[in-house]
């Protein structure tokens, strides 16, 4: 997922709620649009918004390298498995979806997107639920990105320091531990800014 | 700003697990800038803790301007701002302005005065030039300004920071510590930097859950110093 690249462009000034309420209507109605053109046609629709929205190239393409991996994966296995026209279909609708996801973020603050959220999730104070909470949960989401990603460098490179190749067990096991002692203290300090009260 | 700490004893956990961190503390404070100081484990971010019911006494009580951390625990948390040694956890918003505004959400405060405020506090602390910059993206002194930033524009009547410049390197902890110098409220300081404590009213040491030492900084930073040359027991 992007984080915010403030702009001027057109797509910046849609208000959030549009460009979110257009994002989960270009989802579904990617369902119905599941032809060689229809991709065609979103493809081309992600990287016009992208265009429009001026979005610097270098910050795109490393806010999705980790998804082109996977992405590209994916589209070895289809084209194996089902054929190179099913694999065009699925992957480049999922592509699709992600850039215009990407420009979503990219071009939308956080507090923007949060807001949309708490005033969609109003209605469910009703049954219990505190739309402040799911708005909270969005934010802190979106800002464990960098931290994770950071935490999981630092312990890369604490294990080359000490000659270890790559086990996976021994990635996963101090990414974790790190990663939990982070939330810990982050629920601290939300407690202490009185988030709880 | 009062602050009573009165017969205040802390025990996390319990059963063959429990440990006694405190031991019967009682403070009063009204000093301007008061500092904390004592080995690993003594007790200090204990301390802290109950001065904003972050954590609530096993026995005895605290108050901040008559209010009980344990009754009144939100009273407390409004007055108290507390500031953490690492500036990530602190920091919740992706961006620098969003997490300043942060702090604010709940206030029931006008869109206008919302972005006056934060404004306001952006550029107090130097951070004007990063307001729409992603927050990972600062450098160490900057982040923990900015969680200061965060924590300040709430407008809390007192401050406690808990190693505010323990990860800083040399520049950015004075960087911190001249911002530290010139707030208004009063400040309780925890710190292994004991520079810091110079124009300090007064110094509390900690030592294996007790105040040892009481006094002005250069008195109680002579006894710290001295406890930690001597042998261990
Ligand atoms: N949540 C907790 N649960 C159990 N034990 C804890 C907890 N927090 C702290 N302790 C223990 O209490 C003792 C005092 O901890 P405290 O963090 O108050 O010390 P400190 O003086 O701040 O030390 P430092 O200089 O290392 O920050 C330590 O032995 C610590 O291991
Ligand atoms: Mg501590």
């Amino acid at each position: 997922m992007g984080l915010f690249h403030p702009g001027t462009s057109l797509v910046h000034r849609v208000p959030a709620g549009v460009k979110l309420a257009a994002l989960c209507a270009a989802g579904i109605g990617s369902v119905f649009a599941a032809t060689p053109v229809g991709v065609s046609a979103y493809l081309a629709a992600a990287v016009l918004v992208l265009v429009v929205a001026r979005v610097p190239g270098r910050a795109l393409v490393r806010q999705l390298r980790p998804v082109l991996v996977f992405v590209v994966v994916l589209a070895v296995f289809h084209a194996l498995v089902s054929g190179p026209g099913r694999a065009y279909v699925v992957v480049g609708m999922l592509l699709a979806l992600v850039l215009l996801a990407t420009a979503l973020t990219m071009t939308t603050p956080t507090s923007a997107l949060v807001d949309v959220v708490v005033r969609v999730a109003g209605p469910l104070r009703r049954v219990g639920v505190d739309p402040e909470r799911l708005g909270l949960l969005l934010a802190l989401g979106l800002r464990a990105i960098p931290v994770v990603l950071g935490l999981a460098g630092e312990v890369r490179d604490a294990q080359r320091a000490r000659g270890l190749g790559a086990s996976p067990r021994a990635f996963a096991v101090p990414l974790i531990v790190r990663s939990l002692r982070h939330a810990d203290r982050v629920g601290e300090a939300l407690a202490a800014r009185g988030i709880d009260d | 700003m009062l602050i009573e700490v009165d017969g205040v004893s802390h025990t996390y956990g319990d059963g063959p697990l429990a440990r006694t961190v405190l031991r019967d503390v009682s403070v009063r404070m009204t000093e301007h800038r008061i500092g904390v100081i004592g080995a690993n484990g003594s007790g200090k971010s204990t301390f802290a803790r109950l001065l904003n019911g972050l954590v609530l006494p096993t026995a005895g009580t605290v108050r901040v301007d008559g209010h009980d951390t344990r009754t009144d625990g939100r009273a407390v948390r409004r007055r108290v701002g507390f500031c953490f040694t690492d500036p990530d956890a602190q920091i919740v918003m992706p961006t620098v302005r969003e997490d300043v505004a942060f702090g604010l959400r709940r206030r029931g405060l006008a869109k206008h005065e919302v972005a006056a405020r934060v404004g306001a506090a952006l550029a107090a602390y130097d951070l004007a030039g990063h307001a729409d910059h992603p927050a990972h993206l600062l450098s160490g002194g900057q982040k923990q300004l900015l969680a200061l930033a965060s924590v300040l524009v709430t407008e809390p009547a007192l401050l406690v920071m808990d190693e505010p410049t323990t990860l800083l390197d040399l520049r950015n902890a004075r960087r911190v510590a001249r911002v530290v110098a010139d707030l208004p409220m009063p400040v309780v300081l925890l710190t292994h930097h004991l520079d810091l404590l110079a124009d300090f009213d007064r110094v509390l040491v900690f030592e294996a859950g007790r105040i040892v030492h009481d006094g002005p900084p250069a008195e109680a930073v002579a006894t710290y110093r001295d406890l930690m040359t001597r042998d261990q027991p």
